[in-house]
């Protein structure tokens, strides 16, 4: 097995588009676990941990970069002001070492199902920055994920960054494991307000063959949701709000739990999500008068 | 974890420092804290080579070749094995002789082992095992244990005739040991119907244990090296040296004196450690090649590698009358061993004779069962049997108490077991069991604040799903349970399981020193400070060092049943009196004691012969000069004696111990999810050796009780484990434990050793049925198998 270590980000594609079956490795904790199992044996692993700029972030006009290979670990000390959801999932993942090594790059490079940052990135709408010797490509977060662990990233290519759009209003991120800590996600859901294009952006983990968006109910609370005077919804449309995203959901039957459950859980999640939510905008409604 | 332990009674005056009572600090503490701690598998030598082993793929397949050839062609192997090189005997096993030390003929379940390789580099190694091409024939599995038990046309998983023979056991097709226990009217056959006529009220229930994994930390490895007088010695991590030796030296066809074994650093044990695993592979490569060969399996090979907790298929009914005196239970208690038996006749002899736990019942009838399937074989595990009828016989108990309209304290307490009292099997309960105390004590201790009490009730981490913000407080409803458990201590059923002792008494430097020697595992539980305080204590010297265990001197039984502390603590103590009777004897010999003056008015303090009317009448580094006094004995527990196999009656037990539990969760019944908020215990130990370590024993075995009520799990389908690994397989985290309170009695068991009564197995039987019950009350819901699932709390079927 070959191990490429550029130091610049130019080495790096140039390195990935030499070697389009070389595997990229930044925090590992996906890669390590596979390579331990005996999951895959890639001819080649191009580490990225020398790329300095991929660990950064920073605004971006009105948006927020956030480098690939920024650590959960800073995530959650530096983002939950500009992207609450991402780094509430950011908090929800394995454990604090876990959390120092793991990025939101190798969760979009695994693309599980189950990965955390999937439905925050879903439901603020976020933007995948893909790169490679021939050029620097934007994919919507809600264009990425074409199949079970497939997306639209290339061979050539790597992920440069995310951007998070300004946010705008309330976020919430909230996922079902057996234990209370340091467990792979049975089901995941993020729900956004975003009271400056006045639509609401919802984001499914663990339920399907990829991350999924609730469309339906996306476009239900968009047109029901009172954006001006953050009235309060009535409990008959917080509560078909929670059938919409359960019924967006394709799980299945597996050892962390039943596709019923599953979509029982989502509905459950996406009320309390959608009330907290309407409570924080309600709340901020009231300091911007 | 702020736990508070409370004593009740503190008789631990100990004269000399670090002795019994205290809590001297563990020798392999700092170290396992800072990850310096050599484990079995961190061992290396220069020209070592690596083991690794080729298993099944299928859970049940006939064997009709296996062609090695193209292994033995990569460079750098150095052996290919497999039953054919099998120098010794083919077959070995803890009970019975019936798993093939490599398999031939069939494999029987999937993961076991068919070859073994030794290569130069685990790559080439691994790369060697996909190399060898194994025919199979694929069969289907035996899957389900009530089929085994109770279907004639279930094909057999051994071959009719293949067995070894065990009358008492009441062998039939594929039951490993099949125990009944009549007690009552049941001993002369009255149907239960005339009993439940006289009954104000009956529970029937049937309840599911799911198969619970020891998950201990350490993955089974040990290093073998081969010696120069054509024997071998073996580095390994087990349970217990000498049953390992037994098994192994006839596989290798060996006298035992030829297979020397030193126990390695045990990362955890739990059970999983006692049969066997890599120890006869490791030899048989070391005898072949000539080198040192080290094993170590990795965590999913781990998973096949050791025995499990039976799974348990369980019908209760009881009867009470209406004041909620028990009446009658009947009970039929499945055990599934898988494919081979391990320890399951054992099992199945706690399961059975302590199958309604501490109640006074004056009709019961007991039907266990441990059958032979294709599943992934089971053995011990910490709570051997008792813990899956004590989530049976718990849960009836609540449900008769909700029937009767009685708080289940009180229903408790109404037919608890005492000192006097007889189990099902006739067997008087000749020691303290203060239960009913103990229960009044667990309802009695200060309840943790209610959710509105909480300096911060909006904190995640205090809520059913944590940080994963799940619950802002929505859906969550608390509730209380409790639990208790009878646990026996020690080998049962005849079984002399004793324990050697080696003490030597020597000065050096001009100091008197001990040097404690035993074939004991230390497993974690802390033995290794206990032997060294037993010392101390016994002979007044401060300076004591423990040698590390290894078969040079006698067997000490295994680090199981909750007994070391008892049986090599015995063993320990009374090698400290043999020492001491000569060191007085040396005394008198020296003209030191006035003549008349008889032993009892001696003792050894603080590195001096004193004498109670004359004061010291020697220090013993004068007294021994250059003389060494050197003991060894061997402790044995008193008799028990088998139960018959018609009626389940005799006294199988060596000493009985309890536990009580209550739980406080808080559960969401929207989602399923559950924070246990306290899990307070109280239980009778007879005599505290270390407190600190008790505690930690006390912690632990709740802990591991939590895991079973609430996510332990390995989930097996058509005989196929679905979860071997940690990410699947859950075990809880510091954040689903929660703070312990526990009160300590010590009722001395005047049979034992200081009165001391095993710890380590009851708090895991008492957490699981407390736990459960607490969800029960939260939710309304029946909540039959364990672990609960969270659908099983929000009411979807799976
Ligand atoms: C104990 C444990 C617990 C875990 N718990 C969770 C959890 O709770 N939630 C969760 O979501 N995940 C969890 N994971 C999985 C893992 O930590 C996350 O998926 C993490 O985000 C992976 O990031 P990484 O930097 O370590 O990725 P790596 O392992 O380095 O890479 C992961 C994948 O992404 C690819 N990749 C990495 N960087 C790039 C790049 N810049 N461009 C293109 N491809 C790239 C790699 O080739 C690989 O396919 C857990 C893992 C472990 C070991």
């Amino acid at each position: 097995m070959e191990f490429l270590s550029p130091a610049t980000w130019e080495e790096a594609l140039a390195a990935k588009s030499a070697h389009p079956d070389a595997v990229p490795i930044m925090g590992g904790t996906d890669v390590m676990v596979e390579l331990n199992f005996d999951q895959h044996r890639p001819s080649a692993l191009l580490d990225l941990t020398r790329v300095a700029e991929l660990a950064e972030w920073g605004p971006d006009g009105s948006r927020v970069r956030l480098g690939a290979g920024v650590s959960y670990t800073t995530i959650i000390q530096r983002l939950g002001k500009h992207a609450p959801a991402l780094a509430q999932a950011a908090r929800t993942v394995a454990s604090p070492q876990i959390r120092n090594r793991g990025t939101v790059g190798g969760n979009l490079g695994g693309a599980s199902p189950a990965g955390d940052s999937h439905p925050p990135l879903l439901a603020a709408d976020a933007v995948i920055e893909l790169a490679s010797v021939h050029g620097v490509r934007h994919v919507a977060a809600r264009e990425f994920y074409l199949g079970p662990r497939r997306t639209a990233r290339r061979d050539d290519e790597l992920i440069a960054a995310v951007l998070l759009p300004e946010r705008a209003g309330p976020q919430h991120f909230c996922k079902i494991g057996t234990r209370n800590a340091m467990v792979i996600a049975v089901a995941s859901f993020c729900v956004t307000l975003d009271a400056a294009t006045r639509t609401a952006g919802t984001g499914i983990g663990s339920a399907g063959p990829t991350p999924l968006r609730a469309v339906a109910a996306e476009e239900f609370l968009t047109a029901e949701f009172d954006w001006q005077g953050a009235g309060p919804l009535s409990e008959a449309a917080v509560r078909h709000f929670g059938e919409l995203v359960a019924s967006a959901a394709r799980p299945i039957d597996d050892v962390r739990g039943s596709a019923d459950y599953r979509k029982h859980a989502l509905s459950v999640m996406a009320r309390r999500a959608l009330s907290w939510s309407v409570t924080d905008y309600r709340k901020g409604e009231a300091q911007c008068a | 974890m702020a736990d508070s332990v409370t004593r009740t009674r503190t008789d631990l005056s100990s004269v000399t420092q670090d002795g019994v009572g205290t809590s001297p600090r563990r020798p392999d503490g700092t170290l396992k804290v800072t990850g310096e701690f050599a484990y079995s598998s961190d061992m290396w030598m220069e020209d070592m080579l690596w083991g690794m082993t080729l298993r099944s793929p299928h859970p049940h397949a006939r064997i009709h070749g296996i062609d090695t050839t193209e292994a033995l062609k990569l460079p750098g192997v150095h052996a290919v094995l497999t039953h054919e090189d099998v120098p010794g005997e083919k077959l070995y096993g803890l009970e019975l002789r019936d798993q093939p030390v490599l398999a031939f003929d069939k494999v029987r379940y999937k993961g076991e082992a068919v070859a073994v390789v030794a290569a130069d580099h685990p790559e080439t190694a691994r790369r060697a095992l996909d190399r060898i091409t194994v025919d199979y024939e694929v069969l289907e599995p035996v899957s389900d244990g009530r089929r085994a038990a109770f279907d004639e046309h279930c094909p057999r998983v051994h071959e009719e005739g293949s067995l070894p023979v065990h009358e008492e056991y009441n062998q039939k097709g594929n039951l490993v040991r099949y125990q009944p226990v009549r007690t009552g009217s049941f001993a002369d056959g009255t149907p239960v119907s005339r009993l439940r006529a006289q009954a104000g009220a009956v529970v029937r229930t049937e309840y599911e244990v799911g198969m619970q994994d020891q998950a201990f930390l350490g993955p089974e490895s040990g290093m073998a090296v081969p010696a120069e007088d054509g024997g071998v010695d073996l580095y390994v991590a087990t349970q217990w040296l000498h049953v390992d030796q037994g098994q192994i030296a006839p596989a290798l066809g060996l006298p035992d004196e030829k297979v020397r074994l030193t126990l390695a650093g045990v990362g955890g044990a739990f059970g999983a450690r006692e049969d066997l695993s890599m120890q006869i592979h490791a030899c048989m490569l070391a005898l072949r090649t000539g080198r040192p060969v080290k094993v170590v399996y990795n965590r999913e090979e781990s998973f096949v590698g050791h025995v499990h907790r039976h799974p348990a298929k369980m019908r209760f009914e009881h009867g009470a009358r209406s004041d909620g005196t028990l009446l009658y239970a009947t009970l039929e208690i499945i055990l599934d061993g898988g494919a081979y038996a391990s320890s399951t006749p054992a099992v199945v002899g706690v399961a059975s004779s302590l199958g309604i736990g501490p109640y006074e019942v004056p009709n019961v009838a007991v039907d266990a069962y441990g059958v032979y399937t294709n599943n992934p074989p089971c053995g011990a595990m910490r709570g051997f049997g008792a813990v899956q009828a004590c989530f049976g016989y718990e849960s009836q108990m609540d449900k008769l108490a909700e029937k009767l309209g009685m708080h289940p304290v009180e229903l408790r307490i109404k037919n608890a077991m005492a000192q006097g009292s007889k189990i099902i099997t006739g067997q008087v309960v000749d020691m303290p069991l203060p239960m009913a105390e103990m229960l009044r004590r667990a309802r009695d201790m200060p309840m943790p604040p209610a959710r509105d009490e909480l300096p911060d009730p909006s904190d995640l981490r205090t809520l059913p799903g944590g940080v994963a913000n799940t619950s802002h407080g929505e859906g969550v409803v608390r509730g209380v349970g409790y639990g208790v458990g009878l646990k026996n201590i020690c080998y049962s059923e005849g079984f002399d399981d004793y324990s050697t002792a080696r003490v030597r008494m020597e000065a050096i430097g001009g100091e008197p020193s001990v040097m404690v020697h035993t074939a004991a595992a230390e497993v974690g539980q802390g033995l290794v400070t206990i032997k060294g305080q037993i010392a101390r204590t016994e002979l007044g010297v401060e300076r004591v060092t423990v040698h590390p265990s290894d078969t040079r001197v006698g067997s000490a039984g295994s680090s199981s049943a909750s007994r070391q502390s008892y049986m090599t603590g015995g063993a320990v103590k009374l090698a400290c009196e043999a020492v001491r009777e000569r060191v007085f004897a040396l005394a008198r010999e020296r003209g030191l004691v006035g003549a008349g003056h008889s032993d009892e008015l001696l003792s050894l303090t603080g590195g001096k012969v004193v004498s109670e009317t004359d004061g010291v009448l020697a220090s013993l580094a004068d007294l021994l000069g250059s003389d060494a006094v050197e003991e060894t004995r061997e402790f044995h527990h008193r008799t028990t004696r088998p139960l018959d196999p018609l009626h389940g009656q005799g006294a199988s037990h060596t000493q009985f111990a309890m536990c009580v539990h209550r739980a406080v969760v808080d559960v969401d019944v929207d989602l399923g999810l559950v924070k246990v908020v306290a899990l307070d215990a109280v239980q009778d130990v007879g005599k505290v050796l270390h407190p600190q370590q008790l505690a930690g024993q006390i912690q632990g075995g709740a802990t591991q009780g939590l895991g079973l009520a609430l996510m332990e799990e390995i989930q097996v389908e058509e005989s196929v484990i679905r979860n071997p690994s940690f990410t699947d397989y859950l075990i809880p985290t510091i954040l689903d434990t929660p703070p312990m309170r526990i009160e300590v009695l010590e009722r001395p068991d005047p049979n034992a050793p200081y009165g001391l009564r095993g710890a380590g197995e009851p708090p895991t039987l008492s957490s699981t049925p407390a736990i459960v019950a607490a969800v029960r009350d939260a939710t309304g819901r029946d909540l039959t198998h364990a672990p609960v699932r969270p659908e099983d709390i929000v009411g979807i079927d799976v």
